[in-house]
């Protein structure tokens, strides 16, 4: 049988860390191939080897049959291979049309593309307008933009990274429809995730990739989740389950918040109401850019809100800043890692200072006792397996899952009563999301209460028996979960439903 | 195409030679001028002159210290509010203003002897500078009015401000009319720490706050809270830092330092105040502030580098009749090889072939 792609002992290394070593694998034309793996597992270099921005040490590629060693990406796609980035570039201030003609390596500037861009858009389902500016756009739009450019260069093998990261569940349905019918059409697709449900649903062929190296090449519908997990990760999986839910009193509410944004791409929010109770994890669902920036702002208190529409143990705190609210046992995880929640080019040691309460061994009088910080941020590392070299490594330095791992330790240790996150497993490996959402339950059990905001669905009904949605700046009364809970999320994340 | 391209791992021992290499560039480049420029004087004794004459004799050793004593006090402010991301550029009036109302309480209580005397007037030139700096402070956190131009602007301001006091109310009534205050009294005068020189305490108290400042931003939540607020903004909001208290601080504490400065001039070297207050210090100081890469203790060396260019350039000025723009012809290669070195420290060039590497 003559392969779409066949790779053969590919290896790639910068300096001493072998990123790809001697892997090998094939793609069948027309089918679905999912290339799956932790973050670090070596997918990108993979993908960025058979798309040309990277050459191999040593190891050969077939393309239909013939030997394929692209020096660019720009040959990658005059040999048909096209991809699809998990971060988009897109002109906001351009509409679909220019988007897609500049991205197009030959351009005739007397073709008319409208019509073009209309009849892919109608053979794969992929509804878009031509003439709209992709500034006005969802995120699942602009990801049908990007497909259609994609499709405007005939591609024999479309490799898609991380596609459904920021898509609901109905628009994940809706792109399985387009890619099992581009596969139809002959199309092979390369369909990199870390999502093992999707995989299992969508693909028939599967690469597992770990720690550089190939661990299997397999069918995912023959393997349960748990198993393709454990291959992916190489070790057993924590089951998730909260022992005892046991609530206490109202700790914390949001009463009647609402907030114009004085950005002009910014969401208002209207008029949330939320109420948390001791012991209890709530969680608020929602695509990206409905509010959930502004909300969490307000939330930690870098933007003021009025005093009594946040209140935490009966006492008015919306006018205070995140360190008198640090005060009170209120401790944040924002979603934003570098820059945000820790600063890049200082030590994990120094970033533990952001987050401090008054009473601590740390500082006195505002003197910083270094040893003390020191030996903190060790006990942080140590607590929370953050890998690391020393606590005085530069948070950039890390990966995002060891900074994350950082950032909600740096948070537990300090036993909040209250924990607001917003997407505690962003871009983090499936090891250290199972380590951190461990956490987040052990905390609770112990009866703290906490707040998560994630657009991860799965995430959400893992942990959280109250679940909320947040959509264009609106938040939904508390899910009903019994009797299609999943549906009604959907419904409201999208905005078709309001309760 | 050429691009830059960080560096995984800078190199350490690059991080403490780069000065060095930078000193040599200049040596090196300032060899070619002068050898191109010069046709009848001897590069070699210019280059004497310049460099090794300041260091052997005492008299200018001790003009040498004197120069750098302000250098040293308005680098070390200015390098607080570069590190928070705050630009103050007008130290120079300050200066001036520090200089003017510290001066002005000295003169006001002309013949009267005590030791409280100069704290006094420190007191004053501190609260001068820091006004002076605080209306850019205010602006910023008000109107958002950028602190550059502000302060900048000011600078001028200051000194018209010091001709027209010295023109009318700070004239010494028995001066023939120069536009000179009254030579301060003993009382009012710094107290000199090598005999036979201009070398005042001034200096003392300069390498002192340089020590203050290092522990401050070493060892005291203020100084995390400038560094953070200086390279990541949101982080600092989420510490609960106030963005505008930090913009408050810095041009406060610059200001305030500049002032002093502008008052040890005052009552140091010039013993009165003239129209010659403003010398430039507070424009230099900027370059002390990055030669030393903004360390309090690096600022210290720094400061004598570009006093040595100082003497020397006026000296080479006297014996070779050399214009005074060779200071400042010193001064500007010495931070551009500086600042050139220092990226490459950072960062490593790479050259492109194709310009189309990926959509």
């Amino acid at each position: 049988m003559k392969y779409q792609l066949e790779i053969q002992n590919i290896t790639k290394s910068y300096g001493d860390l072998k990123a790809n070593d001697d892997i090998s694998l094939s793609i069948k034309p027309a089918s679905i191939h999912a290339l799956l793996g932790e973050n670090g597992a070596g997918k990108s270099t993979l993908v960025k080897v058979i798309y040309g921005s990277l050459q191999a040490d040593s190891g050969q590629m077939q393309w239909c049959g013939e030997g394929y060693s692209p020096k660019s990406p720009f040959e990658a796609r005059e040999q048909g291979i096209a991809m699809v980035f998990q971060h988009f570039s897109l002109f906001e201030s351009l509409t679909v049309a220019e988007n897609i003609i500049l991205g197009l390596d030959d351009i005739g500037l007397d073709t008319d593309f409208t019509e073009q861009i209309i009849k892919y858009s109608k053979q794969y389902g992929l509804d878009i307008n031509p003439q709209q500016v992709v500034g006005d756009l969802s995120v699942g739009a602009r990801q049908r933009v990007e497909i259609i450019r994609c499709l405007m260069q005939n591609p024999k093998l479309l490799i898609m990274d991380e596609p459904t990261s920021v898509l609901t569940p109905q628009e994940v349905t809706d792109l399985f429809i387009t890619l099992r019918k581009l596969a139809e059409d002959g199309c092979a697709i390369l369909y990199i995730s870390h999502k093992l449900e999707e995989v299992r649903q969508l693909c028939s062929e599967a690469t597992i990739l770990r720690g550089g190296q190939l661990v299997q090449n397999c069918n995912p519908q023959d393997h349960n989740k748990q198993e393709l997990a454990e291959m992916m990760i190489g070790k057993k999986l924590v089951q998730l389950a909260r022992s005892n839910i046991t609530t206490g009193q109202d700790i914390f509410s949001i009463n009647n918040l609402s907030r114009k944004s004085e950005d002009m791409f910014g969401v208002d929010l209207h008029d949330i109401s939320l109420t948390i109770k001791q012991g209890s994890i709530v969680g608020i669902a929602g695509v990206a850019g409905n509010g959930q920036d502004e909300l969490m702002e307000l939330l930690i208190g870098e933007v003021e809100a009025p005093a009594d529409s946040l209140i935490f143990k009966g006492e008015d705190v919306g006018r205070l800043n995140p360190h008198q609210r640090r005060q009170l046992s209120m401790f944040f995880i924002p979603e934003e890692r570098l820059g945000h929640g820790a600063v890049p080019d200082m030590g994990l040691h120094e970033n533990m200072l952001l987050s401090r309460p008054q009473k601590s061994e740390m500082t006195n009088y505002g003197v910083i006792n270094w040893q003390n910080v020191e030996k903190l941020t060790q006990q942080v590392i140590d607590d929370f397996k953050v890998q690391t070299q020393s606590s005085k490594m530069l948070a950039k330095s890390l990966s995002g899952g060891n900074l994350q791992k950082f950032m909600v330790g740096r948070e537990l240790i300090q036993n909040p009563e209250l924990l607001i996150v917003s997407q505690p497993t962003w871009g983090v490996d499936a090891g250290s999301e199972n380590n951190i959402h461990q956490s987040l339950i052990a905390l609770a059990d112990q009866g703290s209460a906490i707040l998560i905001i994630s657009q991860d669905l799965d995430e959400i009904l893992t942990l959280c028996e109250q679940v909320h949605v947040l959509s264009e700046g609106s938040l939904s009364a508390a899910v009903d979960m019994e009797d299609n809970g999943l549906e009604k999320i959907s419904n409201l994340m999208v905005g078709s439903e309001k309760q | 195409m050429i691009r830059l391209i960080p560096r995984t791992q800078p190199s350490k021992a690059m991080i403490f030679l780069s000065p060095l290499l930078a000193l040599t560039l200049t040596a090196v480049t300032a060899f070619f001028i002068f050898a191109f420029i010069l046709t009848d004087i001897e590069v070699s004794s210019v280059f004497y002159t310049l460099f090794v004459e300041p260091l052997i004799d005492t008299y200018y050793i001790s003009e040498l210290l004197v120069k750098a004593a302000p250098l040293i006090m308005i680098a070390l402010g200015l390098s607080i509010g570069f590190r928070a991301g705050v630009w103050n550029i007008g130290a120079e009036g300050q200066y001036v203003i520090g200089g003017i109302t510290g001066g002005a309480v000295g003169l006001y209580f002309y013949n009267v002897e005590g030791f409280w005397l100069i704290p006094l007037m420190s007191l004053a030139a501190i609260l001068g500078g820091m006004f002076y700096a605080g209306i850019a402070a205010f602006l910023k956190t008000k109107y958002q009015v950028n602190e550059i131009l502000v302060t900048l602007m000011l600078t001028y301001v200051a000194v018209l401000f010091l001709s027209a006091m010295l023109q009318g109310p700070m004239r010494n009534p028995s001066g023939f009319n120069f536009p000179e205050s009254r030579p301060f009294h003993d009382s009012a005068l710094l107290p000199i720490i090598w005999q036979g020189t201009r070398l005042n305490i001034g200096l003392i108290i300069a390498v002192i706050l340089s020590f203050v400042t290092w522990f401050g931003i070493k060892r005291h939540l203020s100084g995390l809270q400038i560094k953070i607020t200086g390279s990541a903004p949101r982080a600092a909001k989420f510490a609960g830092f106030d963005d505008k208290k930090t913009i408050w601080f810095a041009l406060l504490i610059s200001g305030g330092v500049a002032g002093l400065a502008g008052l040890f001039e005052v009552i140091g070297p010039a013993g009165q105040i003239t129209p010659g207050l403003p010398q430039f210090y507070g424009f230099t100081a900027i370059i002390v502030a990055f030669l030393s890469r903004l360390h309090p203790i690096a600022i210290i060396f720094s400061s004598l580098l570009i006093a040595l260019t100082y003497i020397g350039g006026e000296n080479v000025q006297i014996y070779f009749n050399l214009p005074s723009s060779i200071t400042n012809i010193f001064q500007g290669m010495l931070l551009f090889y500086f600042l050139a070195c220092d990226v490459l420290i950072q960062y490593k060039i790479v050259f492109f072939k194709t310009i189309r590497q990926k959509l």
